[in-house]
């Protein structure tokens, strides 16, 4: 992504603002003070390797997970004191690509893309079936899809039936959990793109965690990575590989030797 | 010292752990009367759990009422009390076999696929999904279920009555050469309203009950298909104990003198 759009973001008030959020299970430290702006239309990646809470950072923002310090704006509404109906606007305000794209099982692919149309926003049937097929053309998948039930699906056409679900009610932020986690390189591309465009033509702000560099150069305008329950550097994605920063070189070049000790028992 | 701190923490986790369900419950009552409401869910919930449930029900019930008439005639005819056969037979089914049986029936049938397909949607995420879809998974997914459980479990227990004394009449008649009218008569005079509607409480109870436990332990499944598995026999071997506790609970405000 060029960088013009990142620059958009800068100097308004924020569209998602993290000052020292904090997140612990049990005597678990996942976040130990997470400070983030996401402007509006950046795309921000957060990168990280597995179990270093970057789920559990964006479960925080939705409100799934009640952080146990810190402050989350949406919008300069604090999520966190947000209950009931209030909190239910503001998810409006979301969409999300899940990492394993969490279609349900007992509808067909249509009713999957429509559900926040018919069951949020109450709309009829009809209409939200042909925004669904629209939806559905967007992300490259034609109307034989839509009747299919997401066990009939491989798993690149579930995580774009994911993402034509994310989109269908035309948030103003989007989530993407491991958009390419278990795809093959084509198809995690394939993603890439619709992503790129779609955060383009929605004028979303958007904010994705992977561990696929290729994805992260992709779509990020920013990157920052995560490490320990802390953010520990950000920087455009030019920044990314000129960096002196021995644990974002280590994570990038994917070395087993670094800062980043991996907790591995040798015979 | 260690066997007491021991026994005081296992008190406090059991504690926490009604704590835990309570606030569930609690929560989920709420949902019950507060729209929206998903008829259509209860609609696919009522016919899980009552249409579905009608064969396993009937076949118990027919069972039921053929055995114990059988045996009733066994033991009765020992002291030249056999007129009374179908007034046992009647009150027993109505009373206690027909809704507890039919309870624990519907328990490993429903409770068990509730808490499957409700940890299932917990371990993949699709509870996180219906939320970030802006819809409360308490209204989507666990009220249409707990009134669907309250609704149906009396029809089934109605129905299972009808087809238990049928048993009985079978038996009573093809085989203990009662008269049939006589059989009928019989039951029909010595049964009580009360002996109903007791029963048809029970059921209510017991179907809330089964889908309660159900969906606490589908809802709060975790660790993957291991979890999954946990909860389900978890939501069986609870919603049994449950009924057959409440039925003591229950015979005890309606009959105890």
């Amino acid at each position: 992504m060029n960088q013009e759009k990142a620059a958009d973001g800068q100097g308004k008030t924020p569209k998602i603002r993290l000052r020292g959020v904090k997140k612990s299970f049990g005597d678990n430290h996942v976040l130990r003070g997470i400070d983030l702006d996401i402007g509006e239309g950046e795309s921000i990646v957060v990168i990280g390797g597995s179990g270093t809470g970057k789920s559990v950072l964006l479960k925080c923002i939705l409100g799934l997970l009640r952080p146990d310090e810190g402050l989350i704006e949406v919008d300069g509404e604090d999520v966190s004191r947000l209950r009931g109906k209030d909190l239910e606007r503001m998810r409006r305000k979301f969409g999300m690509l899940f990492q394993n794209a969490a279609l349900f099982d007992s509808l067909p692919v249509w009713e999957n893309v429509a559900f926040g149309l018919i069951e949020g926003d109450r709309m009829n049937k009809k209409e939200a079936h042909k925004i669904a097929l629209q939806k559905l053309a967007a992300v490259g998948l034609d109307e034989e899809v839509a009747g299919l039930f997401p066990a009939e699906l491989s798993g690149g056409m579930k995580k774009r039936v994911g993402l034509a679900r994310a989109i269908a009610t035309n948030p103003e932020i989007v989530f993407f959990d491991e958009p390419t986690t278990g795809l093959d390189p084509i198809m995690g591309d394939v993603i890439n793109d619709l992503i790129v465009q779609i955060v383009h033509d929605l004028g979303a702000s958007a904010l994705s965690i992977t561990h696929d560099m290729a994805s992260a150069r992709k779509i990020a305008h920013r990157i920052t990575m995560l490490y320990q329950g802390r953010l520990i550097w950000s920087g455009t994605v030019a920044e990314i590989d000129t960096t002196d920063n021995a644990y974002v070189k280590q994570f990038i070049h994917g070395h087993a030797e670094g800062p980043i000790a991996m907790p591995v028992l040798r015979p | 010292m260690g066997f007491i701190q021991l026994i005081g923490r296992t008190f406090l986790a059991f504690l926490a752990a009604v704590g835990r369900l309570a606030i569930f419950t609690g929560v989920a009552l709420s949902h019950c009367v507060r729209p929206p409401f998903y008829g259509r869910n209860l609609l696919r919930q009522m016919v899980e759990i009552g249409y579905y449930s009608l064969p396993v029900v009937g076949l118990t019930a027919i069972f039921t009422g053929m055995v114990l008439t059988l045996q009733t005639h066994t033991g009765f005819a020992r002291f030249q009390a056999e007129s009374v056969i179908p007034q046992v037979v009647v009150v027993s089914i109505t009373r206690e076999l027909g809704p507890v049986l039919a309870g624990l029936m519907v328990a490993g049938r429903i409770g068990a696929a509730m808490a499957a397909e409700i940890g299932t949607m917990r371990v993949t995420e699709q509870i996180d999904a219906l939320t970030t879809l802006a819809t409360n998974p308490f209204k989507y997914l666990i009220a249409p279920r707990l009134v669907a459980g309250v609704i149906c479990l009396p029809i089934l227990v109605l129905i299972a009555d009808i087809i238990g004394v049928f048993g009985g009449y079978l038996i009573g008649t093809y085989k203990l050469d009662f008269s049939a009218g006589a059989y009928l008569q019989n039951a029909r005079a010595f049964l009580e309203p009360m002996d109903v509607i007791s029963g048809l409480v029970k059921a209510a109870v017991f179907g809330f009950l089964i889908a309660l436990m159900g969906c606490y332990h589908g809802y709060n499944s975790q660790g993957g298909a291991q979890g999954v598995g946990a909860a389900t026999t978890n939501a069986v071997v609870s919603a049994s104990i449950l009924i057959l506790s409440f039925n003591y609970v229950i015979t005890e405000l309606f009959f105890a003198r």
